[in-house]
């Protein structure tokens, strides 16, 4: 894969910062989006990816750092940069965040509805469009209360990609999922990624589908970004902290072991 | 002491500051909101319709007790022809706008705290702002204008109600003539006093359901309390600080109007 460059970065993060009260989650986390690729940031749980990820969305205003967007920087105070990045970008909530008072059709609709002056008739069918294109069609009067947990998550992601974002990010999109709906959800994304040719920004901690599905990893780390790079370079890397993560499967098969013959074992990481 | 009464001071200011922020943020959204009306008939059945039943209730029993003691009063001075009079006006220019108020606070005020509160819990306004939706012209204008519109309504609806809750007792119940009563009815009241009252619906509406949606869209932000404590100390704050304005304004306006 080749470096971009920072005139080819879709989303350029410089330094964010986010502290609440006493308690420093963020300390200049930087992360660098080519358009078009798929980057999944992962990290311990607690370590502040959520935030961080709501410090892109504007959800959480950041204390410090500049975050460019497609070249141009949103600021805290442009309104209308702001307002230009929320119509091109998409927010995948971890508990999906659908209006339960609204039916799946609704809800689908909702940013249409909100934020373009598009008729009505056109609205239904992008939104039958999309439902259609994730398997909905035969659940879009029922209410998200009514649906399971993955149908809720294919509601969200249909609501997200409507409005046909040039960015997406994904908060957690397989959190409490079984290891065959994470797959599915992780091919989802990827699928549609290639089909609308959105670029996509993951928080996970699901290290080998992040890994598999990915065009580059990032950890976050003691509030700040460890490493970035392929998932080929994660894969070799020496580092001892994406080491820690990356082998924490092999290091808590050897510590069950050993508990198992008996030896007493210290608390290596902080739940 | 100082410091404690500064800064307790200095929160009131800034609360009552954001506050007035958010409600005419409220009403500027709702200019070129799209699909607004369709959201504020749904506020007007929420507030109306569906608050129909407990107007009517209790409407009817204030007009019933107002009957009576009303009745063994004016008779103690050979006066209870002016039942009428005495009802009609104890319930168009004070009871019926205080009262339906307080009520209607008591359903849809406090639904509507709870809802906003969930929906600021779950992230269902959050995921509205990252849609780059106006949440207020969303969420709030509807309600305010739907209150503006319904409170007069329910209050007009609570003084026929008890008007009648009036002339049950006077005549079924006692023994004052049903055409004495009326006559005093449409004698004692005059234009002016229809129109103190729908003002003071109007202003109680308006007050009430912005205090509700305040709390409930800022539930949040309690200190005090998170998650679902904090939608229930959001919406019993809503409906405490709601009562409150009630009659406190409701002094005010009088003092003004008469």
């Amino acid at each position: 894969m080749t470096i971009a460059t920072p005139a080819d970065l879709f989303l350029d993060v410089r330094g964010v910062a986010k502290r609440f009260g006493e308690n420093v989650v963020l300390s200049g986390v930087d992360l660098a989006v080519p358009r078009g690729s798929v980057i999944t940031v992962l990290g311990k749980s607690g370590t502040g990816k959520s935030v961080f990820l709501k410090c892109l969305a504007g959800i959480v205003r950041p204390d410090s750092g500049e975050i460019r967007f497609d070249g141009n920087p949103l600021n805290a105070g442009d309104a209308a940069c702001r307002t230009e990045f929320r119509r091109r970008c998409s927010y995948l909530f971890q508990s999906n965040a659908l209006l339960d008072s609204l039916t799946v059709l609704e809800n689908v609709a909702l940013p249409l509805e909100v934020t373009t002056q598009m008729p009505n008739r056109e609205i239904r069918q992008r939104c039958l469009e999309a439902l259609s294109q994730l398997d909905l069609e035969g659940n879009r009067d029922r209410f998200p209360g009514q649906l399971s947990g993955g149908m809720q998550k294919r509601v969200a992601l249909a609501r997200a990609i409507v409005t046909r974002p040039e960015l997406v990010l994904f908060d957690e999109p397989t959190a409490g999922l079984d290891p065959l709906r994470r797959n599915a959800v992780f091919e989802m994304i990827v699928k549609y990624q290639r089909q609308f040719g959105f670029t996509a920004v993951l928080v996970t901690h699901d290290l080998p589908e992040a890994l598999v599905a990915s065009d580059q990893v990032a950890l976050l780390d003691a509030g700040r970004m460890h490493f970035q790079g392929t998932p080929a370079a994660f894969n070799a890397s020496d580092d001892p902290t994406v080491r820690a993560f990356r082998d924490s499967a092999g290091e808590l098969r050897d510590t069950i072991a050993a508990l198992r013959r008996g030896e007493t074992i210290q608390n290596k990481n902080d739940l | 002491m100082l410091r404690f009464l500064g800064q307790h001071t200095l929160a009131i200011v800034r609360e009552l500051g954001d506050f007035g922020v958010f409600t005419s943020r409220s009403f500027s959204a709702a200019v070129g909101s799209r699909k607004l009306g369709r959201r504020v008939v749904r506020s007007i059945y929420e507030q109306g319709v569906r608050c129909v039943p407990v107007i009517v209730i209790v409407g009817l029993f204030t007009g019933l007790v107002l009957g009576l003691q009303g009745y063994y009063v004016l008779n103690k001075f050979g006066s209870s022809g002016l039942l009428g009079t005495l009802v009609s006006l104890t319930l168009i220019r004070e009871l019926a706008p205080v009262l339906a108020a307080l009520m209607l606070v008591g359903q849809a005020g406090s639904a509507l705290a709870a809802e906003l509160g969930i929906q600021r819990n779950s992230e269902q306004i959050d995921a509205l702002e990252t849609m780059g939706a106006n949440v207020h012209a969303y969420l709030i204008s509807p309600r305010l204008i739907a209150a503006v519109l319904v409170f007069p309504i329910q209050t007009t609806f609570f003084s026929l109600v008890g008007l009648l809750g009036g002339y049950l007792s006077g005549t079924v119940v006692l023994a004052l003539q049903p055409g004495v009563y009326w006559s005093a009815v449409f004698h004692a009241v005059h234009p002016r006093d229809v129109r103190e009252c729908l003002i003071k619906a109007a202003i109680f509406g308006f007050l009430t359901i912005s205090i509700c949606a305040y709390n409930g869209f800022n539930a949040h932000r309690r200190k005090s309390a998170s998650g679902a404590r904090a939608v229930s100390a959001s919406t019993t704050r809503a409906v405490v600080i709601s009562s409150i304005v009630v009659l406190a304004a409701d002094y005010v306006i009088t003092s003004f109007l008469v």
